[in-house]
Formats: structure tokens, C-alpha cells, sequence
């Protein structure tokens, strides 16, 4: 780590330097720099839905409810929910990391739609300003999933402006679904056949269908929440002839997909990382890309498999829940596919490959414990418990959040044109991965023991599971404290990049780091296959000499 | 288990062992397969660590491979899927002949009635080995009736009953918790099932005074004049109520039901949408007129009224399949 | 096998003269225009997901409640509905129009089509107003002051209809109704910025893709109501 100091070097000109100011950056249409304000926000936000997490977890460390009160506990883990799933993990990966480098992987100069893109980033803002002022004054207390009739005719908390908050922010998704759509299928290269995208491309692909597919019911389902309750309407109050399970299938009907929406795109990292660090094409790249289409589309046929004892006939149980093990197929296969990537590879453990690793444990067990729930008899005993608690969150944060690290990390040299500390950042990893088993270990079993969810204070015999989860969360803390002060560090004091510093395969590699705004300085021309390590290890390729500056 | 490092609950009911059996199952099969996979990337990171000079070897894939775990693991889950289903058809088949209890549940505690008249609030006493129906609804928001060491649960909704039912083998006092949140004092609206000892059931259930559930319903079916129109000699201008609970009715709009709890709530509350083939729509509606508990006593006593319905036997006869279609909500 | 060079000649860089509105990241032209096309169609997915959602409600709550909501249904104007259709399906036809003058040069009748069918949408949105003032005057309109007493289920003589299942026709009706009615505004909105465009000449044989993706926005709005009209207005009519 032995970096000194110097004045950066008179540098060429890239997308950072080439204009400097705010506007500069508040009306870019360059998505480079639109994912970077991405960044950003996402982060901020992610801070906010932290935060929330660490004075939940200190409320349970006793089984009275001492810290807080039960109204302000009731609203911490709705705006956890809310402020991680809609403002976090939906955007995370495709905003930033898909927003940089899908046209630089296709070898396009930018996205189908720049401006669509700022747009969406606009609407992104102004769906989270309306929720930091609907949590400053007063915030909800429905929990993420807003059940009715709680949330249309009990409650009295700020239901039409959270509404209103997921309503807007929908829209952004959608419009970073469909930029992605149509820049993939009409901005590839010449000789970038579909057969040659990199799997990355293929899982943002699948992830933007189900954006533009999911969200409007959502959205479509918040219009009609809120309605409902400034109207006094009786589509889901039972006292006034409505259904209150007509809510949980519109609901479930986006919220399912969604979460595919946050496990794609990290799938699509793995799948670059895995390749780049075992030097070799990734095993049964077909499969793998069907495997992506193929969840998002039976993505769409499970929702109900949340409501299992919501009061659905059986029938429709029994429907619901084999074809939710059918959509755990597809994840499986592509677990398999990884761990054989490694067999006769030649494994680097740098960091992002450390990430990787973990992505791979935990996304296993997360995805295991998906069969737990799916399996109708036992689901009646789980649902509700700390047992899905902790299986969403093996998948969002063991899955999505190490996938996006890993990505942060791997493509960082790239965005910034700065190599970060590898000892400290494999160190991070470390500490990501223990961290997180220790919190969310413990809550598999508290689950199955019967602690439910949404608990503010509960039987002492769960006090032991409750500190040691705690525990885990502030080691888990550090581990995400870690990434963003040596990232920040890095932009300053970090080692200049080389353009390819992993000697990776992809188009975005053929460009320096940072990029030009242009991307690339002639239109590439493919004649190659995804992941042509053979050539780029053959012994006649050495590692590139940095371009000089 | 262990008393601050509980890994399971206790075993109290019928269907505890069945669901701890399935539970050990996947237990098993996940371990494995984690096992499996981590040993695999450790020994191949290991082995492979790169080296100087050594290359990695390009393999696009294989066919074969793919297949193979793609359609193990396929049937695996088969299996699995299998295996639950069975396990929640008998979870959702109450057996004939048990024993009714109506729960109404409201922001933030439980109500329950026995068929026999008791009423408890946040706690509900059974006696070993006997089956035990709830039937539930609730006043206001969604809930949820979870006791964990009979690994019973089910959403308990405003404008409609659900069912659930259990078979208590061990005495003891176990947890009863709302599982679905429903607002400020969600994980305050706890209690206790009270498993006894039959004799000791006995003799709590002599202690209370108000007389079965079914006869509070004739009272009040009386007081409402609903035996105005429905009268037992058929004459009145309601369909006689005799034997009609647990059977198929014919309604106006051509549709046939089963007159189950649901379909006899419905009535009083929304009659002209469950109005019975030859009648007229003359019923007036009851909503607001009545509380829950007084529309769980009129079907109570509706029940009583149908020879089928006798509460409070308890036989060891397996649970009829036409229960779970009756019983079920939609 | 391979040549790994990035370096190989390309359209992009020929300096011709292209129109002027052609973005600078498109290849070409034909690139552009492919991914607007798609991406107009992309959009009009996501809207038939969009009411998608409210079909859905509507069309459980119509099978539940059939006999109120055909006495709703009975109780708006068929007559005003049905003119609309025939206004709206008119404003789809000079939108036709509208794109064949642009591909054959006639800038003169591009203008008058485009002013025809902003006009056809006033049309709509003015009878669409009438229909709400009549349910206003009715109390019809979910909310305080809504009023169903008494009214008849048609085809069942002496049975009236359940004003609490009648209000949740109304509640969707306005919704449906409503977000149409939004989109057709949004829709005006569009061709107005369209008129002025083809009133600066912009609009050629070659290059006319606005007006051609604006018109498939404008067929879609057309589609819903044409979905909306037999399910809300024709509920057991005879």
C-alpha cells in the first residue's frame, strides 16, 4: 500500500475531465457519468436504509422493546424495507455498473436514449426526495409490502406520499429497462451476434424485461392504494365489498419478479468475474443465458407463492408452488455452471474473485432455503418468521450486494482510471463474508423456532440468536464501511490504471481507463468470441504496456 | 432444545412431526448439496491456484453435464414438492367431528369462543388428543394465528372466516403469536394455547357459565326476528334452515354452494348476492347490525340445526376430503 | 482464429452530409430510426401492463358483483360512450393520414390531418367531460356524497342493486376512464409539439419517425378505450 502521493499527471482527456463543473454533470447525457450519479444516490440511499437496519438490529439485542417505541420500530423496518428494496437494490446494479458499461460491452458509443437515461435518473432523484420527506414527516409504519386494508383504511401514517414515492421511482426502472431493451438489440457492434455477448449483457437483458413487464403493476397498484384511501374506495376494504387478497396478488405480481430484478444483474457480474479470474470461458455459456431468460420468465409465474396461507384455495397453492421449484432450476444450473468455470481454470484470489466466492456460498444457501419455503407443508410453519427474513437476505445481500461489490471492485480501475488497495479490499471481503453469516445465520433458526417477523420485542428464550445476529451486523458494517473509504481514497491516491489491468476479455477493456466520453475512437469490428482468454493468455500477448500519458 | 439456544420448538401436536420430518429432510439435502458445492470450489481453487506457465484449458461445456444436473435436481424438487403438498393437504383437512372454537381477532388481541360457551381472551384451553377446529375472522386488519410448537398458521381476514385446526399431544403451555403485521402492537398481541389433561379440561370447562354457542345463537336469532322468515315449518318466507349447513344450495343466479361458515355469513351480511333459487330478495342486511361474535354464534347455531354437526365428539375417524373443500375459504 | 484488433473502418466516420437529426451515437440513420420503433413498441408494453392491472381488478369485481355492476353500467350514457369510440377511432384514421402525407411530401395536408386529430381528441375529451358532469349531478361519483338507492338490476325485475358493490364500478370506472383520459391529454400534448414540428418543414419522406412513433401512442390510447367502452357501457345491454 505504499502509494506516495504525487500530483496526479498531466492527464488526457477522458469523461471526467472533459467538462468540469455541475451542470456539466447534472445535464450530461454521457452514461458514464449519468452511472456515476447514480452512484451517488444509490449509496446515500443505501447509508439511509443502513442506518435503519443498525437501529433495528440495536432494538433487538433485548427482548423488551426499550429502545424505541413501537410506532418508531413499526416505521424503522417499513423504511428499511422500502428505502433498500425500491431506492437500493432495484437500481443498484443496472443504474450504475449496467449503465456504464452496456454500450462499452456492445461497443456502442452510449445508450439507444442518453436523454431517456438522465430522465430516468431525474425521476429516480425526485422519487427520493418524496421519500426522505415522507419519512422526515412522519414516515410509514405498513411494512414494505403495505397489506391492506392496514394500509388504505387503519393506519395513520403517510401512506399517499410514500405511494406516490414508489409510484415515481417505478418509472425510472422502467426507463432504464427499456433504454437497455432496445440498445441491445439495435447498438451491437458489427460481428457482436448474440451468441458473442458477454453473459453480463444476456442477465441485464432478462432483468430488463422484467422491469418494463413488472413495474407498471406496481405502479398500477399504488395509484390504486392511495385512491383508496383519499377516496375512501372499497377496492381492497372488505367493509366496503372489496378483497384484501385482490392487493396481495397485484402486489406480489411485481414483487416477485423484482426480486429477480435484484439477483440478475449480480448473476451477469459473477459470470464476468468467475471467467476473468479463472482465465477461461465461462462452462455452458448457452446454458447460462438461457438460464437467465428462462428466470425472468417463469420469474412472473410464482407471486402467490407469498401467500400461501393468506387464504388461496389449495389448489392454487399446489400451482404456485411447483412452479416455484421450477424457477429454482434455472439458478441452480448456473451454480453449477460457475463452480465447473473453476475446474482446470487458473485462480486468481484478487478481490473481486474473493467476492465471487462468497456470492457463490451464500447465493447456494439463500437459493436452498428457497426450497425450504416452497415446499407448501413446511412454508405454513415458516412464512412470516425470521426464516424468510433471513432467506432474502442470503440472496440480496450474500447474493446481489457481494455480486455488486465484486463488480464495484472489478470494473473500478475502469470507471475511475485508479487501481484501489488489494490487501485492504480483500481484507473487506473477509469481513463482508463473516459478518454477514453472523448475522443472518442465527435467524434461519430463530425462525424455525417461531419468532416472527415485524417483532418489536419478543420471548426471552430468542434473546441468544437476537445478540448474536446483532453481533454480525456491526462486523458486517465495517465490511461495507471499508469499500467506500479506500474508493474514495482511491480517486486520489490511488495507482494510475492500466487499461486492462486484469488482461480481461470484453470490449470495455479496448478502451483506456477512464474512457473517452465517445467510448470507443472507430466503431470496434468482432470477429471474437465472449471470453477469448486463450488468446489473451497465449504466450505472444503480454500483459499491455500502460499507455503513456 | 437447549433453553436459550432453542433450535426448534417443541413437539406439540399431530403435525409437528410430520413437518419436523420434512424440515430434517431438506436439512439434509441442503447440507449436502452446500457441502458439495463448497468442496468443490475450495478443492478447485486450491488445485488450480494459477501458476507460472500453466494455463487454463478452455472448455466450452457439455451437454450431458447440463442435462444431468439439470433433471436430478428437477426431481429432487419433485420429490420435495411432493412431500409439502401432502403435508399441507392434511394440514388444511380438519377432521369431521372436531371440536369448533371461533376466534376473532382485532387490533391487538384474540378473542376465542367455544362452542360450549367458554370465552377467552389471548388464551385458549384444549384438551390432549382432541381435534380442534378454528374458525376465524377478523375485526379489522389482516392477522395471523401462528402457534409455532403445533406449526400451525394461518391469516386470519376481515369479511371472511378462515379455518385452521390441530390435535394437541402434550400438556403444556405454548406460544401464540400474530404472524401477520397489523400495526403499533403487532408482536404485543400474544397468548397462550393451554394444553391439558383431559380430566383437567373437564374441570376447567365446568367452571364457565354462559352455555353453548349454538344456543346463544338461537337467542339472538330470535331477538333479530330472523325466525320470522325462516321458520321450521317451511312456510316462512325464507328458506327453512333445518339441515342445510354442510350441503349444496342452489342460488338465484344459477350458481350451486356449499352452505359453509363463509356461505352462512354472507347471508346475514350480504344477502341479496347469496340469495337461495325460489325465494324472494327481501332479506335485509345485518351488516353493522351485528358484531362478529354474534354472527359466529348465529352460525353456530345454523350448524346446530344440521344433524351432521354434532361439536365436541371426538373420534379418532381420518379426516373426510369433502372437509377441505367446505372448510376452505377462497 | 481471430483478429483481436478494434481497429476497422466504419460508416461512422464517412463525412457525408446526413439530416441533421440523426444523433451523434447512431451508426446511421436506419439505426436510429429501428430504435425508436422499438423502443415506442417497448413503451406500449409496459402501458398495457399498466392498465393491465386495472382490467384485472375490474374484471374479478364485475364477475363477483355482476348483477350491480350492470345496473351501473346501465346508468352511463352508451350513446356518449359510443360516440367517442366512433370520434376516437376517426382520430386514428387521419393519424394514418397524417404519416401518408408525411411519406409523400404533402406538408399541406400534414398540417390539416394533424390539426383534425387534435381536434377529434378535444372532441373526446369534451364529451368525456359531459359524462362526468352528468355522474357528478347523479352522485355517482365515489366518495361523501355518493347516492345508488334504489336502481334496478336489469333483466331481474323487482331486485336493485347493492350500492356498496355499484360504488366499486364507479371507483374503476373513473380510474379507467381517468388514466385514459390522462394519456390522451399527454397525447395532445404530443402532437401539438408535432403540429410545430411539421409546420417548420422538419418532416420528410426520408425522415419522419416522430410523427410515425407519436401515431403509435396515439392507436394504442385508441385501443384501450376501444377495450374499455363494451366493458364498462355494454354490461348486458340488449
Amino acid at each position: 500500500m505504499a502509494t506516495a502521493a504525487v500530483a496526479p499527471p498531466v492527464e488526457r482527456e477522458n469523461y471526467l475531465n472533459k467538462h468540469y463543473g455541475a451542470w456539466s454533470w447534472l445535464l450530461t447525457t454521457d452514461h458514464k457519468r449519468i452511472a456515476l450519479l447514480y452512484l451517488v444516490s444509490i449509496t446515500f440511499f443505501f447509508f439511509i436504509g443502513g442506518l435503519f437496519a443498525l437501529l433495528i438490529r440495536l432494538e433487538l439485542l433485548t427482548p423488551a422493546g426499550d429502545l424505541v417505541q413501537a410506532d418508531t420500530y413499526n416505521k424503522l423496518f417499513t423504511q428499511h424495507g422500502m428505502v433498500m428494496v425500491f431506492f437500493f437494490l432495484i437500481p443498484s446494479i443496472p443504474a450504475v455498473l449496467g449503465n456504464f458499461l452496456v454500450p462499452l460491452m456492445i461497443g456502442a458509443k452510449d445508450l439507444a436514449f442518453p436523454r431517456i437515461n438522465l430522465l430516468s435518473w431525474y425521476i429516480y432523484i425526485t422519487g427520493g426526495i418524496l421519500m426522505l420527506h415522507c419519512m422526515i414527516t412522519g414516515g410509514v409504519d405498513t411494512g414494505w409490502t403495505f397489506y391492506t386494508p392496514f394500509s388504505t383504511a387503519f393506519t395513520n401514517t403517510k401512506i399517499v406520499e410514500a405511494g406516490l414515492a414508489i409510484f415515481v421511482v417505478g418509472f425510472s426502472s422502467i426507463l432504464t429497462g427499456l433504454n437497455f431493451i432496445v440498445t441491445i438489440h439495435r447498438m451491437r457492434a458489427p460481428g457482436m451476434t448474440w451468441s458473442r455477448l458477454p453473459l453480463f449483457i444476456w442477465a441485464h437483458y432478462a432483468t430488463s424485461v422484467i422491469q418494463i413487464l413488472g413495474t407498471p403493476v406496481i405502479a398500477i397498484t399504488s395509484v390504486l392504494v392511495v385512491a383508496e384511501r383519499v377516496l375512501h374506495l372499497g377496492i381492497f376494504d372488505p367493509k366496503l365489498g372489496g378483497d384484501p387478497l385482490l392487493f396481495q396478488h397485484l402486489f406480489w405480481f411485481y414483487s416477485h419478479p423484482a426480486v429477480y430484478i435484484m439477483i440478475l444483474p449480480s448473476m451477469g457480474i459473477m459470470s464476468e468475474v468467475i471467467a476473468c479470474y479463472s482465465r477461461k470461458r465461462i462452462f455452458g455459456y448457452n446454458f447460462v443465458a438461457l438460464s437467465s431468460i428462462a428466470i425472468a420468465v417463469f420469474g412472473f409465474l410464482v407471486w402467490a407463492h407469498h401467500m400461501f396461507v393468506a387464504g388461496i384455495s389449495v389448489y392454487a397453492a399446489l400451482i404456485f408452488s411447483i412452479l416455484s421449484y421450477a424457477v429454482a432450476v434455472p439458478s441452480a444450473v448456473k451454480v453449477f455452471n460457475w463452480t465447473a468455470t473453476l475446474y482446470k481454470g487458473s485462480i486468481h484470489y484478487d478481490a473481486p474473485m474473493l467476492y465471487a466466492f462468497g456470492f457463490l456460498g451464500l447465493f447456494t444457501i439463500g437459493g436452498l432455503t428457497g426450497l425450504f419455503l416452497a415446499a407448501l407443508g413446511l412454508d405454513v410453519h415458516l412464512t412470516d418468521t425470521y426464516f424468510v427474513i433471513a432467506h432474502f437476505h442470503y440472496i440480496m445481500v450474500g447474493g446481489a450486494v457481494m455480486g455488486y461489490l465484486a463488480g464495484m471492485h472489478f470494473w473500478w480501475p475502469k470507471i475511475s482510471g485508479r487501481m484501489y488497495p488489494e490487501m485492504w479490499a480483500r481484507l473487506a471481503a473477509l469481513i463482508v463474508f463473516i459478518g454477514f453469516n453472523l448475522t443472518f445465520f442465527p435467524q434461519f433458526l430463530l425462525g424455525y423456532v417461531g419468532m416472527p417477523r415485524r417483532y418489536y420485542q419478543y420471548p426471552p428464550e430468542f434473546q441468544v440468536l437476537n445478540v448474536l445476529s446483532t453481533a454480525g451486523a456491526t462486523v458486517l458494517g465495517v465490511g461495507y464501511l471499508l469499500p467506500m473509504i479506500y474508493f474514495l481514497w482511491s480517486m486520489r491516491y490511488g495507482k494510475p490504471a492500466p487499461d486492462n489491468p486484469w488482461n480481461a476479455a470484453g470490449l470495455e477493456w479496448k478502451t483506456p481507463s477512464p474512457p473517452t466520453t465517445f467510448n470507443f475512437e472507430q466503431e470496434p469490428v468482432v470477429t471474437w468470441e465472449a471470453y477469448n482468454y486463450e488468446e489473451l493468455d497465449a504466450p505472444q500477448h503480454k500483459q499491455e504496456v500502460p499507455v503513456v500519458r | 432444545m437447549f433453553d436459550n439456544f432453542p433450535l426448534w420448538p417443541a413437539r406439540a401436536s399431530t403435525m409437528a412431526g410430520n413437518v419436523d420430518a420434512l424440515y430434517i429432510f431438506l436439512v439434509i439435502v441442503s447440507a449436502l448439496m452446500t457441502g458439495l458445492i463448497f468442496v468443490a470450489i475450495v478443492y478447485f481453487a486450491a488445485r488450480y491456484r494459477k501458476q507460472e506457465g500453466v494455463l487454463a484449458e478452455q472448455i466450452d461445456g457439455s451437454t450431458p453435464l447440463e442435462l444431468t444436473w439439470t433433471i436430478i435436481p428437477f426431481f429432487v424438487f419433485m420429490v420435495i414438492f411432493l412431500w409439502g403438498a401432502v403435508v399441507y393437504f392434511k394440514e388444511h383437512t380438519p377432521p369431521r367431528d372436531a371440536t369448533e372454537v371461533y376466534v376473532v381477532a382485532k387490533q391487538w388481541m384474540w378473542k376465542l369462543e367455544h362452542s360450549e360457551g367458554q370465552r377467552e381472551i389471548n388464551e385458549l384451553h384444549v384438551p390432549v388428543g382432541r381435534d380442534v377446529k378454528l374458525i376465524m375472522t377478523s375485526q379489522d386488519v389482516i392477522h395471523s394465528f401462528y402457534v409455532p410448537a403445533f406449526r400451525m398458521k394461518q391469516d386470519v381476514l376481515p369479511g371472511r372466516y378462515t379455518m385452521a385446526w390441530f390435535r394437541a399431544t402434550k400438556p403444556g403451555t405454548y406460544h401464540l403469536f400474530c404472524a401477520e403485521y397489523c400495526g403499533t402492537q403487532h408482536s404485543g398481541m400474544i397468548g397462550d394455547i393451554v394444553v391439558m389433561e383431559p380430566a383437567q379440561y373437564e374441570a376447567w370447562t365446568s367452571g364457565s357459565s354462559t352455555g353453548p354457542l349454538s344456543a346463544t345463537g338461537e337467542k339472538i336469532f330470535g331477538e333479530l326476528g330472523c325466525s320470522t322468515c325462516h321458520r321450521a315449518d317451511s312456510q316462512g318466507r325464507g328458506p327453512n334452515l333445518q339441515n342445510v349447513f354442510g350441503k349444496p344450495v342452489e342460488l338465484a343466479d344459477g350458481r350451486t354452494v356449499m352452505a359453509d361458515e363463509n356461505y352462512v355469513r354472507e347471508c346475514i351480511l350480504d344477502p341479496g348476492s347469496r340469495r337461495v333459487k325460489g325465494f324472494q330478495p327481501i332479506m335485509p342486511t345485518f351488516q353493522g347490525l351485528v358484531s362478529e361474535e354474534q354472527v359466529n354464534a348465529l352460525v353456530a347455531y345454523v350448524k346446530s340445526l344440521s344433524k351432521a354437526a354434532t361439536p365436541g365428539t371426538n373420534t379418532a375417524e381420518a379426516a373426510s376430503p369433502s372437509d377441505a373443500a367446505s372448510g376452505k375459504a377462497r | 482464429m481471430s483478429d483481436n484488433s478494434v481497429a476497422a473502418t466504419s460508416p461512422a466516420h464517412h463525412h457525408h452530409h446526413h439530416n441533421p437529426a440523426l444523433l451523434h451515437h447512431f451508426a446511421t440513420e436506419q439505426q436510429q430510426k429501428d430504435s425508436a420503433d422499438l423502443g415506442m413498441w417497448i413503451f406500449l408494453a409496459t402501458e398495457v401492463m399498466f392498465f393491465g392491472g386495472l382490467f384485472c381488478a375490474y374484471l374479478i369485481y364485475r364477475r363477483a358483483y355482476y348483477g350491480d355492476f350492470a345496473a351501473a353500467s346501465s346508468s352511463i350514457d352508451a350513446a356518449l360512450g359510443g360516440t367517442n369510440t366512433a370520434v376516437l377511432i376517426c382520430s386514428s384514421l387521419t393519424v394514418v393520414l397524417a404519416i401518408w402525407a408525411a411519406q409523400t411530401a404533402r406538408r399541406g395536408l400534414l398540417i390539416v390531418m394533424l390539426i383534425l386529430t387534435m381536434l377529434f381528441g378535444c372532441a373526446f375529451l369534451g364529451i368525456k367531460g359531459k359524462e362526468y358532469k352528468d355522474k357528478f349531478v347523479e352522485h355517482h361519483v365515489p366518495g361523501a356524497s355518493f347516492s345508488f338507492e334504489h336502481e334496478p338490476i336489469p333483466g331481474h325485475p323487482g331486485e336493485y342493486a347493492n350500492p356498496v358493490h355499484a360504488e366499486i364500478f364507479f371507483a374503476l370506472y373513473f380510474i379507467m376512464t381517468g388514466l385514459h383520459a390522462i394519456h390522451m391529454i399527454i397525447g395532445l400534448g404530443l402532437f401539438t409539439w408535432l403540429l410545430w414540428a411539421a409546420w417548420k418543414g422538419r418532416f420528410t419522406p426520408e425522415y419522419h419517425t416522430p410523427l410515425e412513433i407519436g401515431g403509435l401512442y396515439w392507436h394504442f390510447v385508441d385501443i384501450v378505450w376501444i377495450y374499455l367502452f363494451p366493458l364498462l357501457y355494454l354490461i348486458d345491454r340488449h
